[in-house]
């Protein structure tokens, strides 16, 4: 990965590869479309890419299932996104690089003092900080000691899937290894979440693209970059009509399902998720998981394992486990209200019989 | 624990529990209250006078014809309203949900967009209710906190629910967490004050007519 001779500008790149300013032009127009930025942007991006230096990138693996790089690797080939290995300088994978061990680390150890404050750092994977961290050591370093160095030199640390973004699996309940995100642990860089299980692929690279040449994307409450979690899935869910409607699908073989209509009722987290996979969808276009007739599972949300109950149970739903307690609380009333009109009728019954030894004194009298 | 779980989860628990405990306290306590003894002989028998009973309940809840002209404003108001809330509740899809997730229960529903039609209609009769109330020196005067405060806690439902179909204000997810909050409030708020009308007003007006048809009164 550490090439013997580095291209200076992204321009010298392209050049060498052959890439045609048609291509390159074309390249910039979608970018700026997908980041949702004004048409004029394109121009932006193309001169700011033009000159950029190619910036260092050090891809850290921690608590994760590999999955969001399986993503990374399936964006659009041979397209515009690819070539944003072209334009960025991947210096350090353990998962993709060639070398292993020593070597390894030696190889993140040369392109950390050689950028020393200016590359870019991607991390994928929650960070376990139990019992010191042994859940996830590499070189005999834990993964906290790792990202903690690594941080240090860093220009910014964008966190590529719902593990280093959010915690993700490893977090959730019980959390036995003490997982935590990558924010809980860096709190002096600039963090950009690419969150989602995976991200899809082409949010991870645009948002690499907007970084080389615009710098830090606009990103909302937690981070995320507004132009693809600022609409939820529902917002732009083509099933959206038929929830309008209220048509829904009751069960996975039902009528509604064959329709295709909206799957709220079967647990959809879409209201509540902030993604782009609506829009921009999955492998070169074709789908996303609703289309394939399953509701969102709400990946690309903090917490998104545990909260809102079973990925079944509808967002409508209360999160209430038993209802024995309202049983209880409602027998509980009915014992007090005897109770009140008991003692009512005990005070009521003092009352006739005062009144009545009072007339019979007056009487007396 | 983010704030809608909070809502969907302890607080819904809580006010589910304050409510059952409180409606069935008063219910409870209501019926066994003693009820002063008919010292006269019985005009009419149980059966005939539970029927008459239940004619009541139904007559009175009617508008009175000669003071139509006076009543009727108020009480068409009331009814709309009412037939508003009743619908928006229980035929809104993710209203049945929820229904059906605690009592198992489900029923066919109206589409979302009737649905909000019909929430924005009644969110406005409940502005002309509140006006109503303010304008009339007489009902004015015979307006309390309970009355405004059970105003506000059934307006406030309808305006979060309103917002959170909107996606208006805010995220969805805190709109959402707003709307079950204030539905929560409302549940807690229901056994203690003017809300527990809605299960008085039938009843009440029933036993009044059966003792009124006991006494040989029936109207």
């Amino acid at each position: 990965m550490t090439t013997a001779k580095r291209l200076e500008t992204i321009e010298d790149v392209l050049t060498a590869n052959g890439v045609s300013r048609r291509t390159f032009l074309k390249f910039c127009i979608s970018t700026a479309s997908f980041m949702a930025l004004a048409p004029s942007m394109s121009t932006v991006i193309a001169k700011e890419l033009l000159k950029a230096r190619r910036p260092s990138v050090i891809y850290l693996s921690f608590q994760e299932c590999t999955g969001c790089l399986e993503s990374l690797t399936r964006s659009y080939t041979p397209s515009v996104e690819n070539m944003i290995f072209n334009m960025v300088s991947l210096d350090y994978d353990d998962t993709l690089m060639a070398a292993a061990g020593k070597q390894s680390e030696e190889a993140l150890d040369t392109v950390i003092k050689e950028n020393y404050g200016h590359y870019m750092m991607v991390v994928d994977g929650a960070v376990p900080l139990g019992n010191g961290g042994v859940y996830n050591t590499q070189g005999g370093k834990s993964a906290v000691q790792i990202l903690t160095d690594s941080a240090k030199g860093a220009a910014a640390i964008v966190c590529v899937g719902t593990c280093s973004s959010f915690g993700g699996i490893p977090l959730a309940h019980p959390n036995p290894t003490g997982a935590v995100p990558v924010s809980d642990i860096i709190t002096d860089k600039p963090i950009i979440n690419v969150s989602g299980c995976p991200p899809i692929p082409a949010v991870i690279t645009s948002t690499l693209v907007h970084y080389v040449t615009l710098g830090v994307p606009a990103l909302d409450a937690h981070h995320r970059p507004l132009a693809f979690f600022g609409n939820t899935i529902h917002d732009r869910c083509y099933r959206r009509p038929f929830f309008d409607e209220g048509k829904f699908a009751k069960t996975f073989d039902d009528e509604g399902a064959r329709n295709g209509w909206c799957l709220y009722e079967l647990g959809c987290k879409g209201p509540t998720t902030y993604n782009a996979c609506a829009t921009t969808k999955w492998n070169e276009g074709t789908s996303f998981p609703i289309e394939s007739g399953h509701p969102c599972l709400g990946c690309s949300e903090p917490n998104f394992w545990d909260r809102n109950g079973s990925f079944y149970a509808p967002l409508a739903a209360g999160l209430i486990s038993s209802v024995a307690p309202i049983g209880e609380a409602a027998g509980a009333g009915a014992a007090a209200g005897v109770g009140t009109a008991a003692l009512s009728r005990l005070r009521n019954r003092a009352k006739v019989r005062q009144r009545a030894t009072e007339k019979q004194t007056s009487k007396e009298e | 624990m983010e704030l809608l779980e909070f809502a969907r989860g302890p607080a819904l628990k809580v006010a589910l529990v304050v409510f059952c405990f409180g409606v069935l306290w008063r219910l409870v306590g209501t019926v066994l209250l003693r009820f002063h003894p008919h010292l006269s002989v019985p005009r009419n028998g149980f059966f005939k006078s539970f029927m008459l009973g239940l004619a009541v309940a139904g007559s009175r809840s009617w508008p009175y014809r000669r003071f139509i002209v006076r009543t009727g404003y108020g009480e068409a108001l009331g009814y709309s309203y009412h037939i508003g809330l009743f619908l928006v509740i229980l035929f809104f899809a993710p209203h049945v949900l929820f229904i059906k997730s605690l009592f198992g229960v489900s029923w066919a529903t109206l589409p979302s967009s009737i649905v909000t039609i019909i929430a924005v209609v009644t969110f406005t009769l409940l502005l002309a209710v509140l006006f109503r109330r303010l304008a009339y020196s007489v009902l004015r005067k015979l307006s309390n906190f309970d009355d405004y405060f059970s105003w506000f806690v059934t307006t406030l439902v309808i305006v979060t629910g309103l917002m959170a179909t909107a996606h208006f204000g805010a995220r969805y997810e805190t709109l959402m967490a707003w709307h079950i909050l204030s539905f929560d409030l409302l549940l807690i708020w229901f056994p203690f004050g003017k809300l527990m009308h809605a299960f008085y007003i039938f009843p009440s007006r029933m036993i009044n007519g059966y003792f009124l048809a006991r006494k040989g009164a029936p109207s």
